[in-house]
């Protein structure tokens, strides 16, 4: 019995300490708003990246074509783990040995950069997926109407496209936001990397905690929305006439 | 004015292995109401699809008001204003009311100001007595509804001809007059239309051919009141025993 009171009181002190935890939550906010720029820009670049690999699939060129293919299955397969620590010590290695300087990368413009070239190949199957889901009588019609394969794509099939892919992008979101945590391997001053630091200085780790109270608190409201957009928007726009 | 609007030359196309047009010729003049019938898998379907661009053929030739459709040189988008066409499924695009249905094409393809687009488009609305549903969604309307916007719309860009593809088979019973009612005004204001359809009443009614396709030829063509009571081919003396 005594044990496990023991070890009850271990856990607080060293996990759930109050005192730690009020120290270090105010500490941990920058981390946190480079959280959300690494967000933001991964967010905003990776929708902008898959949104074309997908189009760029549609193309008929088949060596094209393919070379996409090859993309999306190769940084869907590869850690980003890995990914992250080829860009920002292997491309660094590279630069500084061949003075290419811009190769050199800081932390978080690395970050956005491994982030963004994994989640634009999960995005691209997401859009793939989206734009083949609207009927094929939708650009049909547009092109019946005198619309080329652009404005159709335009005007027609993306507008509907979006709605389909919006739940699925909400919970890569999700992902990507516990993704950003990898970057600290890399020294990114972000949420986790930031938390270890201070937990050395304390000699506790309880700061840990603090960052994970970070992300949870960040990321639940973000699950509930997705959970509302997918029952809203989930069963899709639902094709007229069918 | 004498030359056809459509103009078909022995066209042939294939599906892989599977010839599904076998050699069609046929004019179409203007103002002329053509209506096309036959069993399933005869190639009606493909055959507007073919005038209208959207099917690629192997041989033979397709004009459209003069105009060779099968040269690589042509602008089919151009063409395709010319020709409007209705599918069976109606096709609305689910993300736009009534009236934005009309107004896109007129707008993004021809240049119009949004105000005349959405003033032909509201005309049109009118014509095919829908103009109370102009700010409605597609998803809100009745399948009858949705297939006179279908037919507005096409309407909108002002074509020379108009493609229609078993536009009411879709449809439930009560709602395949007023479909059928649109089109008879269309066919006496002399609109030139190639209509795919099992309503022998329309082809009686306004039809100034009737075609029977099977198996990717035409069998059998002629004027649609003598033919329905007098078929001389058997294969088209069957078909319509099923049909009326
Ligand atoms: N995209 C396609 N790929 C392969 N085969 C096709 C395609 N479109 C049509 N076919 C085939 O071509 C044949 C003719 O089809 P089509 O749709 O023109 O017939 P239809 O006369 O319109 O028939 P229905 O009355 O059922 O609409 C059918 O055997 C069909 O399976
Ligand atoms: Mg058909």
């Amino acid at each position: 019995m005594d044990a496990i009171g023991q070890a009850f009181a271990d856990l607080e002190r060293y996990f759930f300490n109050i005192e730690i935890l009020r120290d270090t939550i105010p500490q941990l906010l920058p981390a946190l708003l480079v959280v959300f720029e690494i967000l933001f820009l991964s967010l905003l670049f990776s929708f902008i990246g898959g949104l074309t690999l997908a189009l760029t699939r549609l193309v008929p060129l088949r060596p094209l074509r393919w070379l996409v293919g090859a993309y999306v299955d190769f940084f869907r397969a590869l850690p980003l783990l890995l990914l992250l620590t080829y860009i920002y010590y292997g491309l660094g290695l590279f630069g500084s040995t061949t003075g290419l300087r811009f190769l050199i990368l800081d932390p978080i413009p690395a970050a956005i950069l491994g982030i963004t070239i994994t989640y634009s190949a999960y995005s691209a199957e997401i859009f793939r997926a989206g734009i083949s889901s609207v009927p094929h009588g939708q650009m049909e019609a547009a092109r019946s109407l005198g619309m080329n394969n652009y404005k159709a794509m335009l005007h027609v099939v993306l507008p509907q496209t979006m709605r389909i892919v919006v739940p699925p992008l909400t919970n890569e979101l999700i992902a990507m936001i516990k993704d950003t945590a990898l970057a600290s391997v890399i020294t990114t001053p972000e949420l986790l990397f930031r938390s270890r630091e201070i937990m050395g200085l304390k000699a506790n780790p309880t700061p840990l905690t603090a960052a994970a109270i970070l992300y949870v608190a960040f990321t639940l409201p973000l699950i509930r929305v997705a959970a509302r957009l997918e029952r809203r928007y989930g069963k899709g726009a639902r094709p007229v006439g069918m | 004015m004498d030359q056809p609007l459509i103009k078909l030359e022995g066209v042939h196309k294939r599906f892989g292995d599977l010839e599904v047009l076998r050699g069609i010729d046929l004019e179409v003049r203007r103002s002329e109401v053509v209506v096309v019938i036959g069993p399933s898998g005869s190639g009606k379907s493909t055959m507007l699809r073919c005038i209208n661009g959207l099917e690629p053929i192997h041989l033979g030739r397709i004009f459209i008001e003069g105009i060779d459709i099968t040269g690589s040189k042509t602008n089919i988008n151009q063409i395709r204003q010319k020709v409007g066409m209705v599918f069976q499924q109606f096709n609305l695009f689910p993300h736009k009311t009534a009236l934005e249905n009309l107004t896109l094409s007129p707008m993004k393809v021809q240049g119009k100001s949004q105000s005349v687009a959405e003033q032909i488009g509201q005309d049109l609305l009118a014509k095919v007595g829908l103009s109370e549903k102009a700010d409605e969604y597609p998803g809100t309307l009745s399948g009858g509804q949705q297939q006179r916007v279908a037919i507005a719309r096409a309407l909108a860009m002002q074509p020379d001809m108009m493609l229609f593809d078993e536009v009411t088979s879709a449809l439930d019973p009560e709602l395949v007059a007023d479909v059928l009612n649109v089109m008879k005004d269309l066919a006496r204001e002399g609109m030139t239309m190639v209509v795919v359809t099992h309503e022998m009443g329309f082809a009686r009614e306004v039809g100034s051919r009737l075609m029977f396709m099977d198996e990717g030829v035409i069998v059998e063509e002629g004027d649609p009141r003598v033919m329905i009571e007098n078929p001389s081919e058997e294969r088209t003396q069957k078909f319509l025993g099923m049909v009326l």
